[in-house]
């Protein structure tokens, strides 16, 4: 275990590193830079603001001091906004993407698993078909109509909830709800689809001639084995989520990192998107291996190598 | 001759060894005809009446995308004047002198939007670029997904693992990240190709859809090639395979020939359902305001645009919202029936 847990992390080190080298060069292989956009901005203040930031340095000169700074936990000021590094750029925004989106994965979880099962109990009977439409229209609808749609019903025709803004507990509920829609189908979906198959398996039946009691039946033999897709699904979901949807962000103005993240790229924003990017790669990373590590726990049987 | 009783001799006749009439061989045939692999398939597809439905419906938004606007009586593009904003149905007060005059105009089916453009021929056209996104971006995942995915496992060890590693790096990019930046460094070498000599169509399907065509395919071919791979790793460990490497066959007609072919019920499943999520993303980069230029519209576009008029023409964005939805969910359908009719053990 322990000599896996060290493999996996010599591994991800590697794969941190090969997604920043080309996030670096593509990014500043594409025409244009950061203050260029900026029209009242003469030719020499430009050079001065280049020569300031390093960007008038060779790109691999500038590659091997970013790579250098950013292994010393160092990874520089934005570009585009003044006086602020990246990282207190991070440490601001995330917590607010963090937290609507944890609540959402919550929320498609606690919803999403128990009707899955549901569903599989109740196989061919008309709650099963009631569960299976709504986990295919959720799926089939992109985020953006959801929030659109949300944002008419409550936000606009009922008046019923805030539409912008994170300020209160009633705040969350749009973003929440737009957030975890999809989620939720599809996490129905597996659930669904991995319990008719453990239902079917044979300790399932040995279990029952045995005289199993039915919710100890369901916890401990099935939903232990049919968990593991959902698992797979919910691991780097998450680090999606909490990360920040630039549509439900955009829609519902919250001040997330989602909407940083666009926001740099379009400005070109170059040390800011280097640091969202190695961090957003770390995240699903780390969420890999926990996912991994959830395997053995949750099923003792798999071999980890 | 005289035939003792107890023996177990027969009487046969001259005329039992004659040979057998037509007919009589014809009883000897064995009647039913040998089910392809297609027809069992499609047979089982006709049956599921939900992947049927979807079939239709998106056989009926096709007519309505790609059939309908030649002949249909107004333009996406053009604006026309005084009817700014109508509600369905409606007419604007000119349209209104025309028909008193004993003149027929063309009703706005969905009204128009505040430039004065018909919105019905808009969604149309909408759905049109969107389809094609959806379709061609598809084809060329396929295409870069199975190569990739086949070559990695048929050749295996180092081979697969870097271009294995490859794909997880392409995987852990954020993707819009990707798409920015290459649509980005597309424009100019895209804006540049028009000027070549047999190069115009460039300028006629748009510089910004083609860029959208390459950085889809660029991007998520990593899923197929996932996919194909996992089931080349499977197939290659059969006997006839192993049969063709014995006669001498090349490893690349042995992929074509013989592996390709055989995960065709993955591929059929994998492609349907790409495409609605090939169309899933193009709306959202419209939505971004990265997508199609104007005025060519696509359904996230539209949908984007709708989002600031919502509290005076709310139809203007549940026109294209729905029929967007209803895209895709037909599409996911078709491929959960085709996956069903096709590939049985995929069904999990």
């Amino acid at each position: 275990m322990a000599k896996y847990i060290v493999k996996r992390i010599l591994l991800a080190i590697v794969t941190i590193w090969a997604v920043a080298t080309l996030t670096f060069f593509l990014m500043n292989m594409v025409p244009g830079g950061p203050f260029l956009s900026e029209k009242a901005i003469s030719p020499q203040a430009t050079a001065a603001l280049e020569a300031k930031y390093g960007l008038d340095k060779p790109m691999g000169q500038r590659y091997l001091t970013y790579m250098a700074d950013a292994l010393h936990g160092d990874f520089g000021d934005s570009l585009k906004q003044r006086g602020r590094t990246v990282m207190d750029i991070i440490k601001m925004k995330f917590p607010v993407s963090a937290k609507v989106g944890g609540v959402s994965v919550l929320v498609s979880l606690l919803l999403g698993i128990p009707l899955g099962c549901l569903a599989a109990l109740k196989r061919g009977k008309t709650l099963d078909s009631i569960i299976s439409v709504v986990a295919t229209c959720g799926i089939a609808v992109p985020s953006f109509v959801i929030c659109t749609v949300l944002m008419y019903f409550f936000g606009v025709k009922l008046k019923l909830l805030p539409t912008m803004g994170l300020t209160s507990l009633k705040h969350y509920v749009m973003p929440v709800m737009a957030l975890s829609f999809y989620p939720t189908a599809y996490i129905m979906r597996l659930m669904r689809s991995s319990m008719l198959d453990v239902l079917g398996q044979d300790y399932m039946r040995t279990a029952k001639a045995k005289g199993v009691h039915g919710f100890k039946i369901l916890f401990k033999h099935a939903l232990r084995n049919a968990i593991l897709p959902v698992i797979t699904y919910v691991g780097p979901m998450l680090a999606y989520t909490v990360t920040g949807s630039f549509v439900v962000e955009k829609i519902f103005t919250i001040p997330g990192l989602g909407g940083e993240f666009i926001g740099a790229i379009q400005g070109r924003d170059y040390t800011l998107i280097m640091g969202t990017t190695i961090f957003l790669a770390t995240l699903i990373i780390i969420m890999n291996v926990v996912v991994d590590i959830c395997y053995k726990i949750v099923d003792p049987r798999i071999k980890l190598k | 001759m005289n035939k003792n009783p107890l023996s177990f001799q027969l009487n046969l006749n001259p005329e039992d060894f004659l040979p057998a009439s037509d007919e009589e061989k014809q009883s000897q045939v064995v009647m039913r005809e040998s089910v392809s692999f297609w027809k069992d398939g499609m047979r089982r597809l006709r049956k599921n009446k939900v992947a049927m439905v979807s079939l239709v419906i998106i056989i009926l938004v096709m007519i309505l995308s790609f059939i309908v606007p030649s002949f249909y009586p107004y333009n996406y593009k053009d604006q026309i004047k005084g009817a700014n904003n109508l509600k369905p149905m409606q007419y604007s007060a000119q349209e209104l002198e025309r028909i008193e005059a004993g003149e027929k105009v063309f009703p706005h089916i969905f009204g128009t939007d505040k430039m004065g453009r018909d919105y019905a021929i808009r969604v149309m056209m909408g759905s049109r670029i969107s389809l094609l996104v959806g379709l061609i971006a598809t084809g060329i995942i396929l295409i870069i997904g199975s190569v990739y995915g086949s070559i990695a496992a048929f050749f295996g060890g180092w081979v697969d693992l870097v271009m294995m590693r490859i794909v997880d790096i392409i995987y852990t990019v954020p993707d819009i990240l990707l798409i920015v930046l290459l649509s980005f460094a597309l424009k100019a070498p895209l804006a540049a190709l028009v000027n070549v000599p047999g190069f115009g169509w460039v300028k006629t399907v748009g510089e910004n859809l083609i860029s959208i065509f390459v950085v889809f395919a660029l991007l998520y071919w990593v899923g197929m090639a996932r996919m194909v791979r996992s089931q080349v790793l499977m197939l290659k460990e059969s006997e006839y395979v192993t049969a063709a490497r014995a006669l001498g066959v090349s490893s690349g007609k042995i992929i074509r020939k013989h592996l390709l072919t055989n995960c065709i019920g993955t591929l059929i499943v994998t492609t349907t359902l790409q495409i609605p999520s090939s169309i899933f993303t193009e709306s959202f980069l419209s939505f971004l305001g990265m997508g199609v230029a104007v005025p060519l519209p696509s359904l996230g576009s539209l949908a984007s645009d709708a989002i600031n008029g919502m509290n005076t023409n709310p139809h203007l964005l549940f026109v294209p919202a729905i029929l967007i939805s209803l895209i895709i969910l037909s599409f996911n359908l078709l491929g959960d029936g085709l996956r069903d009719a096709f590939d049985p053990k995929l069904k999990n």
